[in-house]
Order: structure tokens, then sequence, then C-alpha cells
């Protein structure tokens, strides 16, 4: 960590060319930008990505509406953290647009809360606050964000550690819990935000398979709830269970988008099928 | 404590050759002295005779005895719970650092004289100088260490000057200069407030170090987790990056206050009335330096000795949230 950690967005140049015209403009994607625009969650448009002179998001576009269930997938590498890292900025882009909740991203924002405040985020490696029980976990941000008062907030935490089912771990420090436990906890913290929508990244990557069972379980639980959810996740089980709609990334870029059945059955890219002859050959 | 093997080892000092080689070294280091004229040549009197006629048989005894006596100790100390040989070692460590200040011939009506205007003066003088010094240091070094590690050029500029200017010079000179120096260039600062002044910005700087290595040992994961539900770079630092860096801070930070507590000794060159100031003052007309000298030494060890006792007490606290 050096000086970026602490000056968060800074040297993203956001480029207003009339040749990065909004994703709509383009024929096939057009009647996903006729309903009611406040049904739209998350719109990016030709979104591009650099660290340095590595390309590391070619003009992505992907809209998310409101109660959508959207699965990424892809071989390492390929962007897809990045991309849904960029949904609450805690990337930058540098070309296209990414529009959250009908606000602009970009490095200047002033507002930059009022998104996060609206986009839970679950992490691989959890991010639970270690010097917090699991209670003040989940209800520091409500707290101090919100300004929601202590006994609300309470409430509020236990009922949604309730709901991922460890309402009896929430005097407990994060380090004295399984892994599958803290993944749930740090469902719960997101949801305690009452978000509208949750990005989940790569969730269940560190856990131990008993485990993976758990925290899907969980998420399957908040998809069946009409939660808006974008997954990063190897886990095709649940894409195809869960998903509404299936990314496929490589490179960069967005190689495939289609309903579960269609991506699994019968993708059509080379690329696709390859991805899959592999994660599913054992 | 270090990480331990399952499997236990011998106990060093019960393996023959160690105690036989210790016991060698020990003899031969007492056979280098002779101590036959001493306490110890009178409790041998049954054995060795007139001691001081002696002659190499009671030099040779003495150094016997006491090789024997040192071995049989270590041996025994060999059998006892950890605990109970810490405690041994310390109180044995302890009575020989007592043997050693008696040989002094301390004057002991003289220290109990002076000792309570010592302790009312002088130690509370030290104590108020070093604690008002360490809160400024601390907040200087907070601030210095956010400073140094932001992106604007301007603070990193600033605080790194600062580190670096304070850090290079002897604190010895920091003192004079400001309490020399600046009255020439109008700025008058009583001893007190120089002193103060001069072991802040000393300490402050060595602090910025500790707080900045602190924050940085923070996974970036947890900056990343308080931004994405909307943190700010306040609440983010004050609620979740330097509660978690405090535990790491703690032992380098507990260095740093006996550190400051003993340099404050250095005020008494401007003649504040703290410690080191008084056990000099109060000795020196009837030349009976070193009784407040040692007292003085002592109480200055009494002081760190509870400034460790809290760092430990810090350490137990704040390592609850690692339990397992």
């Amino acid at each position: 960590m050096n000086l970026s950690n602490i000056s968060q967005d800074k040297g993203t140049r956001d480029r207003h060319s009339p040749s990065n015209a909004p994703a709509g403009s383009t024929p096939d994607r057009s009647h996903q930008r006729l309903p009611a625009m406040s049904d739209i969650v998350i719109e990016a448009a030709n979104v591009s990505k650099w660290y340095g002179t590595f390309r590391a998001l070619t003009d992505v576009n992907l809209t998310v509406r409101k109660g959508e269930r959207i699965v990424i997938c892809g071989p390492s590498g390929s962007g897809k953290s990045t991309l849904i890292r960029c949904f609450n900025r805690l990337e930058a882009h540098q070309a296209g647009e990414i529009t959250v909740n009908g606000m602009r991203l970009h490095s200047k924002m002033r507002n930059v809360t009022e998104v996060r405040k609206n986009v839970g985020m679950v992490f691989q490696h959890f991010n639970l606050f270690p010097h917090m029980t699991v209670l003040m976990n989940c209800m520091a941000a409500p707290m101090w964000i919100k300004g929601v008062p202590e006994a609300q907030a309470r409430k509020t935490a236990l009922q949604f550690l309730e709901r991922v089912r460890i309402p009896e771990q929430a005097n407990k420090y994060p380090a004295q819990l399984s892994g599958g436990q803290q993944q749930r906890v740090a469902i719960a913290r997101s949801l305690c935000m009452e978000p509208s929508v949750m990005l989940f990244d790569e969730p269940t990557s560190s856990l131990d398979p008993e485990m993976v069972a758990e925290v899907l379980e969980t998420m399957s639980s908040l998809a069946r709830d009409g939660m808006t959810m974008v997954c990063v996740t190897h886990e095709m089980g649940f894409a195809r269970a869960v998903a509404d709609r299936v990314i496929f990334m490589d490179a960069g870029q967005v190689v495939e988008e289609a309903a579960p059945d269609n991506f699994f059955n019968n993708p059509r890219h080379e690329r696709t099928k390859f991805f899959l002859s592999q994660i599913l050959k054992h | 404590m270090l990480y331990q093997d399952t499997v236990e080892t011998e106990v060093l000092v019960h393996k023959p050759s160690v105690i036989v080689s210790i016991f060698v070294v020990v003899l031969a280091a007492f056979l280098m002295f002779n101590l036959t004229d001493t306490t110890f040549g009178e409790l041998m009197r049954l054995v060795i005779g007139e001691p001081l006629q002696s002659g190499f048989y009671g030099r040779f005894a003495i150094a016997f005895v006491i090789a024997v006596m040192f071995c049989l100790n270590l041996v025994l100390i060999g059998f006892a719970a950890l605990r109970l040989q810490i405690a041994i070692v310390w109180l044995e460590l302890l009575l020989l650092f007592l043997g050693f200040v008696k040989s002094f011939n301390l004057n002991l009506p003289f220290i109990s004289e002076n000792l309570p205007y010592l302790i009312t003066q002088g130690v509370m003088t030290t104590i108020y100088v070093s604690t008002v010094s360490l809160i400024f240091a601390s907040l200087i070094a907070i601030i210095a260490a956010i400073a140094k590690l932001s992106s604007n050029g301007f603070a990193y500029g600033i605080a790194s000057f600062y580190t670096s200017f304070f850090r290079g010079l002897p604190l010895l000179m920091q003192i004079y200069l400001i309490y020399l120096g600046l009255p020439q260039l109008g700025i008058v600062i009583d001893a007190v407030p120089s002193g103060i002044l001069a072991l802040s910005v000393c300490a402050g700087a060595y602090m910025t170090e500790i707080f900045r290595a602190g924050i940085q040992s923070i996974d970036r994961g947890q900056w990343e987790a308080s931004r994405s539900m909307g943190f700010g770079f306040g609440l983010t630092m004050r609620k979740i990056i330097l509660p978690q860096a405090f535990p790491v801070i703690i032992p380098p930070m507990g260095n740093e206050f006996i550190a400051m507590l003993k340099n404050s000794s250095l005020v008494s060159v401007l003649g504040v009335w703290e410690l080191t100031f008084l056990a000099r003052t109060l000795g020196q007309p009837t030349f009976n330096h070193m009784e407040m000298l040692i007292s003085a030494s002592i109480i200055y060890w009494i002081l760190s000795a509870c400034l460790e006792v809290i760092q430990s007490r810090l350490e137990r606290h704040f390592s609850r949230s690692k339990v397992r």
C-alpha cells in the first residue's frame, strides 16, 4: 500500500468525446434502454480501464435492472472483479460511462457516498473488521453513515444476522467464526445498509467446499427475495439455478451474454465453449 | 513467546557437560580475584583459617564454594516451573543489585531526609514534563504520519522534512537551540515549556515513523470494505484503521514512552527542577553524590517498570479480538 490507498480517486480522466456515445445508441441493446430509467440500477457503457499500459477492460457494456441476478464468469485475469469494483468506484474507469442509481461515476464526483450507501459489496476475503464484534460490524455503517439510532441499528443487524442464520454469533469476534460464517456476516453487514444492489466479488473462492454450500444457500435465498445481484463467481451450479443472465468475460471484454440455459447448453463462442469444457470437465 | 515445538528438549542446565563447563568458567573467573579480604573470607574463616593469611588455598576455596553454589542454584532452578523460574531469577538479580548498591556504603539517613523532596518536586516535574510532551508528540505523530502517507506533495514534503530534521539532531542540541537560540530571534520561552517543546517535536518525529508503519500494516481490504460502505477518509481512519493499528503500535510506543521518560532528564540542563537536576544539586553540597544519583536511578527504573506494566496490560486488552 502506498499513497494510492489514502488518495482515493486520483489520476482518472473521463473522456467525453462524441464517439463514446452511450451504449443505447448501438442497435442491439436499444431495447434495454426503453424501460423506465428508474428501473435501471447499473448502466455501464463502453467502459474501458487501463493499469498503466495494460488494458484491463475494453468497451464493456452492461445493464443491470432492478431485481436482476447477473453472474459474471471467466478465466482469472479476465477483468470480472475489476468490472464490478468499478461499479462502486473502488476502481476508476478511464473511458466510457458508468451510471449507478442514476448517478454518473467520475473522478470529480462529490456524492460517491450516496452511491456506495446503496451498493453493497461482498469480498473474496470477507474483509470484516476484526476489532469489532459481529454485531458491531453490522451496526457500524447504518449508525455512522445513515445516522440510524443505535437501538434501531441493533434491531436491524440482529434481523439480518437471523436472515443469514447466525444470530447466536452476534457477540463474537470475526476471528472466532469459520470462513463460511464470516462470509455470511459480511453479507449481513452489507444488507444492513439496505442497498439497492449487491455486488459479490468471488464470495466463495476462499472457502472450504462445505462452507461454499452455506454461503451459496444464503445468496440463493437473497435472490429469491428479489435482491438485485451482480456476482463474480466460478460456481456454475449457482449460476444455472439463480442467474437471469450469465456474462462471460475474457481479456477484459464481454465475450458472451446469455440466459443460463443458452449459456450452458449451447454457447456460441469458441472461447466460452473451451472455458465451460475446462471447468465442467471434473 | 516463540512458537514452541511440541517435543520437549532436555533442560539445558541438567546436561552434565553444560553444568561442568559453567562450573569451570565460574571457578576460573573467581580465581582471578582475591576475595579473602571481603565478607566472603570472613564467612569462610572456619575452613581457611585466618582469611588474610590463607594464601592461594583460601582464594581457591572461596572460588570453589562460589562455583558450587552457582551451579547448584542453576540446577535447582532448572527443576522449577516457568513462572517460579522467572520469579527466582528476578529475586536473585535484585539481591545482587542491592548488594552492589550496599557496597557504596550509602548514607541512608541522608537519603530518607531528601527523598520526600526528590519525589514531590523532582518526580512530579519529570512526570509532568514527559506526560505533556507525550500527548503533544502523539498528536504531532498522527498528523505527520497521515501526511507522510498522503499523496499531497506539500504535506509529504513538510512531514518528511520534519522527521528527517528532528530525528537527525541530538535531543540535547534541540533543547539548547530552542532555549538559547530562539531568544536571539526575540522569542523567549521559559525553561519548562521549551523543554516540553523540544521533547515533543523530537519524540513526535520518531513516533511518526511508528504510526506510519502501523497504518501501513493494515490490509488494504479493510480500506476497501469501509470505503465500499460509504465511510469517508476520516471515519475510516478513526474507526477502522487506527484501532487496528494500535495493537501493532503498542510495543514500539512503549519503547518511545520509556525513552521519553528518561530523555526528560536532559531538560535538567535548562535548570528545570526535575529528578536528575535535583539529584545532582541535592547531593552536591555535602558530597553525597552517589546517594542521590542512585535514588534517582531507582525512581526512574520504577517509573519505567510502571510503563512496562501498562504496556503489557494494553497488549492483552487489544489481543482480545484475536482469540480463536
